[in-house]
């Protein structure tokens, strides 16, 4: 009887394995473990067997069952797979083809070279300040030591609305109008971006609109080496952990010393290239100390004060950071050039 | 400033650095060397040569055969087709194998069957500037004074041995234009002496004849004359031209070339007046009368005004002060007796008659940004002598001069602490001091403290703070520490007002649209061509001197700039276009500004063709009022603007009457949006544009954030469906507000999924099919209460609409 379980189990195993339709594999299952099924029979058959051999018989006859169902059913989903699978292939789609389109615009590169440097200078602690883009002369000039006559002052650069009033040529104004919201006060850090207006023929170098940064940082104690530091952290935050500044003496009326502030070329690292003019430095921005009469027009006391500021062209940066060799673009707003700065 | 190395280089020691090295040295304390240029353009080979013979060529009649002696032993025969070239002139020969700028080298060569031995040369062949040479120089070949020396080099004769240096000067370092400025420069860069020029001169004639007077004592500090006999006016010996040209001015005669030379050398302005033209040698300076009339040396006569100040006679204006001479009084050939004028007039008396004039000569910058008043004689006195080397003349004895103040130099305190503290340094007395000594500012220590004497040349200087300038660019930027500020700390964050323009500007251009920027400054036909939001009339705020048409007012509205881009883009084959702009606009209702115009920012976008680009999907989607709309409502949820109204308008300028809506929330206009007006479109030469926009501050106020959270419903809830036929004319939102009134408080929301208008339903009519949701927060609707609720939803639109449900 075992011997013939064992050969049944054989053989079964041996043709639901060669079964190719779902059709054959029930009548097999009908076959063997069906009502009137070979297995069945067998059992049976069982009343014959002494009281010892039954169990043992019994339990093969569970197990024969077991493989035997075990192997219907994975035959079964086998072939329930393979039905599945020609259902789907028949749903085949072409996948190269374009995806359905999501609208996906642009900032415009100014705003994003703003708002790149503005959370830089956020993250320092700078506030973010504001002011007329039509300013009083008293503001724009006189309030940063310009007085009327003085020669660094060139009415021909300046568009007047009228005697006293003008479209601000820098975003030094705000500086003023900032400390005298302070009323004196201590620390003041601020930066100001926003748009500012010269008399320039515009080609591809000058705009008679451009974008300018300025930054006032106005505490005790502070040096120009707090200058030199902070423009540091600047220039590594915008351009690179490994860049480097240099500092030029130059002039502004409203600082004193004054510097222009060069950074190493990033095109070529500092070994000299076509953008650096093979000088290796980049000239970036203009800074300095707040000479101590802009101080004291604005409500501080230079015996006890101290601050830098700095002031730079967003233009400029965009230009050499984008490459961009016409500053006419930024104005012009062909979608061509604006859709480029889709990234970062 | 351009500055000639080999020139400097007789003021101050400059062996161990080359012309390069200096200038990187000087840019890099604060005189900014914007070029370093060779004069020499590309000549070798060119020496000077004596014509001896010259004859026709014998087969062309431009051409000449001449016998030159270039110094090589041997004449050379060389083919010469310069009219101007003669026998007995100094010329220029460029021999065989010479180089010259243009690319040319000289090879043996035959002309016309004659051979030539080299080339005789013209200034332009040797790259020198044509404007700046002698008018008789500019055509044919160069021919030179008799005592040039025949084979020497030309290069060194024309002194191309010679670099200079361009200096960027920044507005306060006036005392670099001049030679001997740039000289006390150097010198305190490299520790060097200043070796000062000869001024010593013979007084050979007369006494000084000249009577001066200053009338004009607030405009006029100092005046001194010098008076001459016998000058021999003349062309001036090749060095002193050389120098010229390196320095950029036209070498005119032996005189004038003088007064130009101690100009480059001292930054003093000088000027000489042919004497005889001045009536009784008496010298007045006074302010002009308004409206007295010169004729200057440029031969315009000018109109003066009582500002002006004037350099006269008892009868006639000599001068305008600083500015340019009379033709009355100038320089000639036949002039031998000179009166040489050296004098102090304030920078602001110049800068504004020059600017009145329009003039600005070399003499005019220096003037306007400040001359040396301590060194005015020593200047005259350096050009005296040189007149008289150079013109032979005899010098009466002594100099007229009128004083009315002179230069008091300026002392200026600092102490060690204070360079310390605004530098961030830790630098020693022993550091500071040599520092002082080498820009020969005498000075005092005591304790920590610095007393300098400060030189009237550097009238730059008249702070503490200056000195410590003095004090860093000569230490070094480099040798300064970094540091960060090291006070109380500070919050630096945006403002909520500024964190939300970035929300606006983010969430535009996440709805697939194009940040642009544009200019402020606007043509004033355009300026209104689409209305801005102002509901007041407003004048736009117009430049005094715009620089074009194009740009003379400031705009009012966004609109018309994104117009004139959307236009510039479509004329570039850019047909789909979704563009805006953040930007602030300037209204005032003042003719004339007393005061600052209010300046508003604004959003506005502008859209033309396709949002989405064209695909396989479908047909395609051109833009309309809806598209539009949806990203301004898209907006408007982003912001948390809830209860935005909207209502047709048909006068807004320049948009479609039948295509706007206003918005509005409560009492507030925020903006509006809608079709372009096809006639403003056809003037901009546009396509169906659709555009909004918006006042940031409005929107910016009725914004709200996120508070708490709504609880999730535990109930369901139950949707009805209303299609609703009514006449075309309704609107939309005129059934959803009633929907929204009479079903209170169990309806959650209303959506219009449906509209339609064609053959199933009467002609003049159109259905829309509302889905209204019902909730009830705590417990499961009956089906009775939302039949009440519907009942009376569909009695009211019937009563207020005339709506009929569609069956």
């Amino acid at each position: 009887m075992q011997t013939r379980l064992q050969e049944m189990k054989e053989s079964a195993l041996g043709q639901i394995s060669q079964v190719t339709e779902a059709a054959q594999l029930q009548d097999l299952r009908v076959k063997y473990l069906g009502k009137k099924g070979e297995l069945t029979e067998l059992l049976r058959g069982m009343g014959g067997l002494s009281p010892e051999e039954r169990p043992v018989v019994g339990q093969l006859v569970n197990e024969v069952r077991e493989a035997l169902e075990a192997a219907f059913s994975g035959k079964q989903q086998a072939f329930e797979e393979a039905a599945l699978f020609a259902k789907l292939s028949s749903q085949t789609i072409d996948v190269t083809l374009p995806g359905r389109p999501v609208p996906a615009g642009t900032m415009h590169p100014l705003s994003r070279i703003i708002e790149e440097i503005e959370d830089i200078f956020i993250g320092l602690g700078f506030e973010v300040a504001e002011g007329p883009e039509v300013e009083m002369d008293h503001f724009n000039f006189e309030m940063l030591n310009l007085p009327k006559d003085h020669p660094a002052r060139d009415m021909q650069d300046t568009f007047y609305v009228t005697e006293e009033l003008l479209l601000r040529t820098q975003t030094s104004p705000v500086q003023a109008r900032t400390m005298l919201k302070k009323e004196g006060k201590t620390p003041l850090k601020m930066i100001c971006p926003g748009k500012v207006y010269r008399r320039d023929d515009d080609d591809a170098t000058h705009s008679h609109q451009f974008t300018q940064i300025e930054g006032l940082v106005i505490d005790k104690k502070i040096g120009m080496s707090d200058l030199k530091g902070t423009l540091l952290t600047f220039a590594r935050q915008m351009f690179g952990e490994n860049q480097q500044i240099r500092l030029r003496p130059s002039f502004f009326p409203f600082t004193e010393p004054s510097v222009e502030v060069d950074l190493q070329c990033f095109n070529c690292g500092g070994n000299g290239c076509r953008v650096c003019k093979q000088t290796g430095w980049i000239e970036i921005l203009g800074a300095g100390m707040v000479h101590p009469r802009v101080l004291e027009m604005a409500g501080y006391n230079p015996e006890e004060v101290s601050g830098f500021a700095f002031g730079m062209g967003v233009e400029r940066i965009a230009m050499l950071k984008y490459a961009v060799e016409d500053i006419r673009h930024f104005y012009t707003n062909d979608v061509r050039f604006l859709r480029q700065f889709n990234r970062g | 400033m351009k500055v000639s190395y080999q020139w400097l280089s007789e003021y101050v020691d400059l062996s161990g650095t080359t012309p390069q090295e200096l200038a990187e040295k000087l840019t890099r304390s604060g005189i900014e060397v914007d070029a370093v240029e060779s004069r020499n353009a590309g000549v070798s080979g060119v020496v000077i040569g004596y014509v001896k013979e010259r004859s026709k060529h014998p087969d062309a009649d431009r051409l000449n055969v001449c016998v030159v002696d270039a110094g090589k032993g041997e004449d050379l025969q060389i083919v010469c087709g310069a009219a101007n070239v003669d026998k007995g002139q100094k010329v220029l020969v460029a021999l065989i194998g010479a180089k010259l700028p243009d690319g040319l080298n000289i090879k043996r060569s035959k002309l016309r069957g004659v051979e030539s031995q080299g080339m005789i040369c013209s200034a332009k062949e040797l790259g020198l500037n044509e404007k700046l040479l002698a008018k008789d120089q500019q055509e044919g070949i160069m021919v030179l004074p008799a005592d040039a020396e025949i084979g020497m080099d030309a290069v060194s004769y024309l002194g191309l041995d010679d670099y200079v240096l361009e200096l960027g000067l920044t507005p306060n370092r006036s005392d670099c234009l001049s030679m001997l400025g740039v000289a006390y420069e150097v010198a305190a860069i490299l520790g060097k002496e200043v070796v000062f020029p000869q001024t010593e001169l013979t007084e050979n004639g007369g006494a000084n004849p000249i009577q001066v007077k200053i009338e004009a004592t607030n405009e006029s500090y100092q005046y001194h004359g010098r008076h001459f006999t016998n000058a021999k006016i003349a062309t001036s010996p090749q060095w002193m031209k050389n120098r010229l040209m390196a320095a950029g001015i036209r070498p005119i005669n032996n005189v004038v070339d003088v007064t130009n030379y101690v100009l480059l050398e001292y930054g003093q302005p000088l000027h000489a007046f042919d004497a005889t033209q001045v009536a009784d040698r008496s010298i007045v300076v006074r302010l002009a009368n308004e409206g007295e009339k010169l004729v200057t040396l440029d031969d315009q006569e000018r109109t003066l005004d009582e500002q002006t100040l004037l350099i006269a006679d008892q009868t006639k204006g000599l001068a305008i002060a600083g500015v340019m001479g009379g033709a009355n009084s100038e320089i000639t050939g036949e002039t031998s007796e000179i009166i040489l004028e050296a004098a102090w007039f304030t920078p602001k008396t110049v800068r504004r008659t020059a600017r009145m004039l329009g003039m600005r000569t070399e003499g005019c910058v220096r003037w306007e940004k400040g001359v040396d008043q301590a060194r005015v004689q020593e200047a005259g006195e350096r050009a005296a002598a040189l007149i008289q080397q150079l013109s032979g003349a005899t010098v009466s004895k002594g100099i007229s001069s009128a004083v009315v103040s002179e230069a008091t130099p300026a002392v200026v305190s600092v102490t060690l602490t204070k360079i310390n503290q605004h530098l961030g340094t830790d630098m020693s007395a022993s550091d500071v001091s040599p520092i002082f000594e080498r820009l020969q500012f005498p000075f005092e220590v005591a304790g920590d403290k610095w007393t300098v004497t400060v030189p009237t040349r550097r009238g730059d200087i008249t702070l503490p703070e200056d000195l410590v300038e003095e004090v860093a660019r000569l230490y070094g930027y480099d040798n300064i520490p970094t540091s960060l500020p090291s006070g109380s700390s500070t919050q630096g964050q945006l403002t909520k007002e500024q964190q939300l323009r970035r929300t606006i500007r983010h969430h535009l251009i996440g709805t697939g649209m194009n940040e642009a920027i544009s200019y402020a400054l606007v043509h004033p036909d355009r300026v209104e061509a689409v209305a801005g939001l102002h509901q007041e009339k407003v004048n736009p705020v117009a430049l005094m001197m715009p620089m074009s048409e194009d740009h003379s007012v400031l705009r009012t509205s966004l609109i018309p700039s994104l117009l004139e881009t959307v236009a510039y883009n479509k004329n570039r084959q850019n047909h789909d276009i979704a563009i805006f702009e953040l930007g602030r606009v300037f209204l005032t209702k003042e003719e004339t500004l007393t005061q600052l115009p209010e300046e508003r920012l604004y959003v506005a976008g502008a859209l033309t063709g396709q949002l989405l680009t064209q695909n396989w999907m479908g047909a395609k989607q051109p833009v309309d009022f809806f598209q539009t709309k949806g990203i301004v409502e898209s907006l408007f949820a982003r912001l948390g603007i809830q209860a935005a109204q909207y209502k047709a308008v048909q006068d807004i300028a320049g948009m479609h009457p039948g295509r706007t809506a206003e918005v509005w929330v409560g009492e507030k206009r925020l903006g509006y949006l809608g079709q372009v007006h096809p006639g403003t479109e056809k003037a901009y030469d546009l396509s169906e544009t659709y555009v909004f926009q918006l006042d940031v501050t409005a929107l910016i106020d009725v914004a709200a954030e996120v508070g708490h959270y709504n609880q999730l419903p535990k109930s369901p809830a139950v949707t009805r469906d209303l299609a609703l036929v009514v006449d075309r004319s309704v609107a939309a939102g005129a059934l959803e507000a009633t929907i929204r009134e009479v079903a209170g408080e169990l309806l959650e929301s209303v959506t219009l999924f449906d509209v339609y208008m064609g053959e199933r339903i009467a002609q003049d009519k159109k259905s829309m099919a509302f889905a209204l949701v019902f909730r009830h927060a705590e417990r499961t609707l009956q089906d009775e209460e939302i039949q009440q609720v519907t009942t009376a939803v569909i009695e009211a639109l019937k009563n207020n609409t005339s709506a009929e449900l569609r069956m």
